[in-house]
């Protein structure tokens, strides 16, 4: 038997590999890395005592919770209306789809402060909704609801285009065979389309929830910006820079830098997760 | 694969009339309020609101910004792509990593990094001030900010498709004896120019919308730094509504167009 060497191919090096990395890196470092060092050597230098006296103070856990329950209701919402669009844009064939599939782009697309604007001009009391929900007792602008809002629109796609691919990929056979044994078409959904759509729904929802406690153009306008009721922890720390409370700024920035990294990492695994299970899926 | 069917059962058309209904309510509503309180005063107030000097000065400052962070974020979009799916080094996963962390940093925090590194108090404060240079509350800030923002946009595109095509095509051209440049021109730029263009598109309509990092940096000086994001706060501050929903509309317009772009190159791909 005659054993075929492996062709012995010269592992050729393509040209360039000096010029594009340095390039890289030297815009790595100079636009990302060395501001964000220059944030956390800031807050070093706050030493630990003041750090916690100043992310600890009244008006800077106020304006953390408001942000983390408005970041909440927005997910929520768009945990729903978001797994809803990638059903419909999926599943179904109808007259303006594709329209429909371009509008959840719009989010995207359109400037923080335009959609800020927006949504607050169409909920005060004289704009299209406000005309209808300003009579009946629910005001928007100016609330949490406000900033929920805001919160969610600019954080949906997230979720519907995370979890848009997977249901394009599911393999429809699982639900035909639910289908002749029997089962319902919710129970269908709960029990083969959900499980597998889990992970990448739960990697969208967090991006989207991380989107939203670092949203601040689309907030500053609609959120009447009250101290210990409609203040966003951005706009605190945006604030103590306006009142060169320079630590002050600092140390509110690195608490929301570290709620985001964590939910990177948190949205990472469950991305790897995601892809795992649509592989043993096919 | 799954083929999308028509609605049949009423469950199914419910679906689709939420989904539509919801979606007209909370995305098409406010994009056509924009124009709707735009032109609620006529053409000749809207005019004359996009012609007024501080709102001519504006968008003129957001092209400038545009103009100068698109090209460099397309180099260095295409830099890393080379570097990465080219070529085998150790950390080209931090790398890649690195390449992401703007995406999860929310904008502002961007901004007051940078106050914190070039302001006067900052890291470089006193050396900018006795070399007389000026970052923090003009233009260079702005743009270095806006570069901070869109620093992934080129390279999230052109990565992927560089990494799924392969070096077979360049080892071949670079056997023949073509140089490094000729090999990046003639073979690899055919290839990823879609995506090239994509990603670009993507950079022009975030680095033209950018507005919470630039208001940190920006010191929001009317007719000197004011972009046309800051310049629609300022107006909505000044309660002049029409005149701020006015400068919306060209962000508005310039986020259509990207969109539009966006969906026939998508179509051209697949």
């Amino acid at each position: 038997m005659i054993t075929a060497a492996a062709p012995i191919r010269a592992r050729r090096v393509l040209p360039g590999f000096t010029l594009s990395l340095g390039t890289t890196l030297l815009y790595l470092v100079l636009i990302v890395l060395i501001p964000i060092a220059a944030l956390i050597l800031k807050g070093a230098e706050i030493g630990p005592a003041r750090f916690w006296a100043i992310v600890s103070s009244d008006r800077a856990v106020a304006a953390f919770r408001i942000t983390l329950i408005a970041a909440a209701i927005a997910t929520i919402f768009n945990a729903v209306y978001g797994l809803l669009m990638a059903w419909v844009l999926t599943r179904y064939d109808f007259p303006g789809k594709r329209l429909l599939d371009a509008l959840m782009d719009v989010p995207f697309a359109l400037p923080t402060a335009v959609a800020g604007l927006s949504l607050t001009a169409l909920f005060s009391a004289n704009g299209w909704f406000g005309a209808v929900l300003h009579p009946a007792g629910i005001p928007v602008v100016y609330t949490i609801w406000g900033i929920a809002l805001a919160m969610a629109f600019t954080s949906v796609p997230f979720v519907v285009r995370t979890v848009q691919p997977v249901l394009e990929d599911l393999d429809r056979s699982l639900e035909a065979a639910a289908e002749t044994l029997g089962a319902r078409p919710w129970q269908i959904f709960a029990k083969v389309v959900f499980p597998a759509i889990l992970p990448a729904w739960l990697a969208g929802c967090t991006t989207a929830f991380a989107r939203s406690l670092g949203e601040f153009g689309a907030i500053v306008f609609i959120a009447g910006n009250l101290p210990f009721q409609t203040e966003i922890a951005a706009l605190l720390a945006y604030i103590r820079l306006e009142e060169f409370d320079y630590n002050g700024a600092a140390a509110i920035a690195l608490v929301l830098l570290g709620f985001a990294l964590v939910l990177l990492v948190a949205s990472n695994l469950l991305q790897n997760w995601a892809a795992r299970h649509r592989e043993a899926l096919r | 694969m799954s083929a999308a069917t028509r609605p049949a059962s009423p469950g199914a058309k419910a679906l689709v009339a939420i989904a539509a209904l919801l979606t007209i309510l909370f995305v098409a509503a406010p994009l056509a309020y924009i124009f709707a309180r735009a032109f609620s005063q006529g053409w000749q107030v809207y005019a004359s609101n996009i012609l007024n000097p501080m709102t001519l000065h504006a968008i003129w400052l957001t092209s400038i910004v545009a103009l100068v962070v698109v090209p460099l974020n397309v180099a260095f979009g295409i830099a890393a792509a080379w570097a990465v799916a080219k070529h085998r080094f150790p950390g080209r996963g931090i790398l890649v990593t690195m390449i992401e962390i703007p995406f999860s940093i929310s904008p502002i925090i961007a901004g007051i990094c940078y106050l914190l590194l070039y302001g006067r108090q900052g890291l470089l404060g006193s050396w900018l001030q006795a070399n007389d240079l000026q970052v923090m509350f003009a233009l260079p800030g702005i743009i270095l900010v806006t570069m901070f923002v869109t620093a992934p946009f080129v390279a999230r595109e052109v990565l992927p498709l560089m990494q799924a095509q392969g070096s077979e095509q360049e080892q071949a051209a670079v056997t023949l004896g073509a140089s490094g440049w000729q090999v990046f021109r003639r073979v690899t730029l055919p290839n990823i120019k879609w995506a090239l263009l994509y990603g670009a598109v993507l950079c022009t309509a975030r680095a033209v919308g950018e507005f919470g990092g630039v208001s940190v940096v920006s010191g929001n000086i009317r007719g000197q730094t004011n972009t046309l994001p800051l310049h629609v706060e300022l107006l909505f501050n000044d309660l002049n509504a029409v005149g701020a929903f006015a400068a919306a509309s060209v962000l508005t317009l310039i986020a259509l167009v990207a969109l539009v772009v966006k969906t026939l190159l998508e179509a051209r791909r697949t």
